[in-house]
């Protein structure tokens, strides 16, 4: 049943195609997904370009990750859109790489299969307590507070403490921390997920630690947000002016690097700042050259954190590279809170058949091309595979950096075309969607298309206008595939 | 033409904001929004910036009055325009013709140039970063706002004469301007300006 509808969806797009079209199969639908099949179907006008993704809706991280009070980030879904909505290209929601089919499926039925699924899981620290109850990832905060149908449950309790303690300075750290000192009425506004706008709407939390291992000169967020973070009404911000003594080694590097020194004056400014006293006060306190040596948990509540134990450190020079490294140096300091959440870095996961770098966390690949392991050696290139996004080049970057990204891909593809290193699409045609579909019917897989996607975005759309809202997400599986069936 | 009268409100609004006392980059972004034939934005405006949206609309019916009485007994007027050149990816030079008012972005997607815009000029990327290619028209320019400059802190090749092509709007001192998309200057140096990786 499910295949005959799927058929007649795309029926229409087969009389325009060329006999024998390209067939391209892109796992993951965020940026890097999207930018690769929009290169893909501008280089190649005969090519067929499948978009899969494991959720109901596309748009990867753009949905799920960029924070609620950043709209405008979201607007290049408008350009995404429209590559979804070419007569060559298809959304195919709701499928899974390694459980609703498996690489080598995938690799059979397509020419060309791409890699753009990201980055799902967290570094750890590997440090003791780190599994405690009320220490989470910043990940898994963000999914929750974005609405990602995995974190729906994630339920961070907010009510138990009056701090945060957030490891990390990078961007996703400055989102948490706004997102936690935000004034509530202002977060209501936005299409933050109904069941953490309530949950923030109690919360406790008043002071907000970011930890950072270096220095303020080594700080990874960037000036928008700081300045965002640092403009938010009645926060007093806390930046010790000892922290911002420059070594030379640090001057070095403010000299070269223009957004680093925009960063560093954004800090020190806020740190001579005035100091403000109004009631129900929040606090953010940026905490630099500290490194998290455990978590304690209190008497009375074992197995839930209570505190950070940080050791204090200094800068070194780590030999050849010309960065600075932070060195342990001894002394410690706890930090007391009730709720941690680790904004360390995202990881990649891998899947069965697919090398991988469990030291980089990155599928091995020469410019997109996947090697057969990490030996680096050019020779051992994975016929029809290739990578993008963060899986090729590690969980770093912007929604932009993708599109440069893609375009090295892209190439890479195009130059192994014409270079005859995949075999030519006449002799040996694949069966691309049809064959996908019908696979996946066979299983039972309910598929989506780019148009039950509209479907759930005029509902959440419709939903959000009645509570003034830009959106009201929906939060569960169930309830995204209840509106595709009406 | 409404895009490009929506444009020149828009400039003005957004560089009276930008003197004004809205940090939020982001409020005053999504106001300047020359792509009226996109689809509907994401996001309804926030109740602080209808006020703004106000402002836009009054000057649109000021200017929509003016051309009214300019139109009168008069057919065919010409909007004033400059002339702009754009060097793409692949060093070609594209010569075109930007109405007085209208942003560079906007200018590019008129005429097919592939300029991306994934922000649609809400200030909220890099991607329509264009390098200046002429010192004394860079100079012409207003000075970059912070929250340009936050952006500019992104753009990939960025360079001493880099601007987001969102906020360069067409005015008569720059007719003659050449712009330069970043990856054009990999492959050559036009009249010895060598862009510095900043």
């Amino acid at each position: 049943m499910a295949f005959c509808r799927a058929k007649t969806w795309f029926s229409r797009s087969f009389s325009s195609l060329s006999s024998n079209p390209l067939r391209v199969c892109v796992v993951g639908s965020g940026p890097a997904g999207f930018y690769t099949a929009e290169k893909m179907l501008k280089a190649h006008q005969g090519a067929e370009i499948d978009i899969v993704d494991r959720l109901p809706t596309p748009f990867g991280l753009v949905r799920s990750g960029v924070a609620p009070d950043h709209p405008e980030t979201k607007i290049v879904v408008n350009q995404f859109s429209r590559v979804a909505q070419n007569d060559r290209c298809s959304f195919i929601g709701n499928v899974t790489l390694g459980s609703s089919i498996s690489l080598s499926e995938l690799r059979e039925l397509y020419h060309v299969v791409v890699l753009a699924y990201g980055a799902e899981s967290d570094r750890v620290l590997g440090i003791p307590g780190e599994d405690f109850a009320g220490i989470h990832s910043a990940r898994e905060f963000v999914w929750w507070y974005n609405g990602h149908p995995d974190c729906k449950n994630l339920d961070p309790d907010l009510k138990s403490t009056d701090t945060a303690v957030i490891l990390g300075q990078g961007n996703v750290a400055l989102d948490v921390a706004r997102i936690l000192l935000r004034p509530t009425m202002e977060l209501a506004k936005t299409d933050i997920a109904s069941h953490a706008l309530a949950a923030l709407e109690e919360s406790s939390i008043r002071k907000v630690y970011l930890v950072g291992r270096r220095g303020p000169v080594q700080a990874a967020c960037t000036a928008k947000e700081l300045r965002e973070i640092l403009g938010i009404k009645d926060l007093n911000v806390h930046i010790q002016e000892s922290d911002l003594l420059k070594s030379p080694a640090d001057e070095e590097e403010l000299k070269n690097n223009r957004i680093q020194r925009r960063v560093y004056e954004l800090l020190s400014k806020a740190a001579s700042g005035p100091s403000l006293t109004s009631s129900d006060q929040r606090e953010l306190h940026f905490v630099f050259f500290r490194k998290p040596d455990r978590f304690l948990d209190s008497g009375d509540r074992n197995g839930h954190v209570a505190g950070v134990r940080c050791e204090k450190t200094i800068l070194k020079e780590s030999v050849g590279s010309g960065k600075q490294i932070a060195v342990g140096t001894g002394q410690f300091e706890d930090l007391e809170c009730g709720i941690v959440l680790k904004s360390i870095g995202y990881k990649s996961v891998p899947i069965n058949g697919l090398p991988f770098d469990h030291h980089k966390g990155i599928v091995p690949n020469i410019q997109g091309r996947v090697l057969s392991n990490t030996t680096g050696n050019p020779t051992l290139v994975e016929e029809g595979l290739y990578v993008c996004g963060w899986l090729k080049r590690g969980p770093t970057g912007i929604i932009a950096t993708n599109l440069y990204c893609a375009e090295e891909t892209v190439a890479s593809i195009s130059e192994d075309l014409e270079q005859g290193k995949l075999p030519s699409t006449s002799s040996l045609p694949k069966p691309g969607r049809e064959g996908l579909l019908q696979l996946l019917a066979e299983r039972n897989v309910r598929v989506l298309s780019f148009s039950t996607w509209e479907k759930i975005d005029s509902e959440e759309k419709r939903l959000g206008s009645l509570r003034n809202k830009p959106r009201e997400k929906l939060t569960t599986r169930e309830e995204l595939l209840k509106v595709t069936m009406e | 033409m409404f895009a490009s009268r929506l444009s020149r409100v828009g400039a003005w609004t957004v560089k009276e904001l930008c003197k004004g006392k809205y940090k939020s980059a982001a409020r005053m972004g999504h106001l300047y929004r020359p792509y009226s034939h996109y689809s509907q934005p994401l996001f309804k405006p926030q109740s602080e910036t209808k006020i703004f949206q106000d402002t836009i609309f009054q000057r649109h019916n000021t200017f929509s009055t003016t051309a009214a009485d300019n139109h009168s007994g008069e057919e065919n007027e010409e909007e004033e325009t400059i002339s702009v050149s754009f060097v793409d990816k692949d060093g070609e030079e594209h010569h075109i013709r930007v109405p007085i008012g209208m942003s560079m972005l906007e200018a590019a997607h008129e005429n097919d140039i592939e300029l991306e815009g994934a922000c649609e000029g809400s200030l909220a990327c890099s991607t329509c970063h264009v390098i200046v290619m002429d010192m004394e028209y860079y100079n012409k320019l207003e000075d970059p706002t912070d929250e340009e400059n936050d952006m500019l802190d992104l753009a990939f090749g960025l360079t001493e004469t880099s601007r987001l092509g969102c906020q360069v709007i067409a005015s008569p001192e720059l007719d003659g301007m050449r712009l330069a998309l970043p990856a054009a200057t990999r492959n050559f140096a036009v009249d010895g300006f060598i862009p510095k990786p900043h």
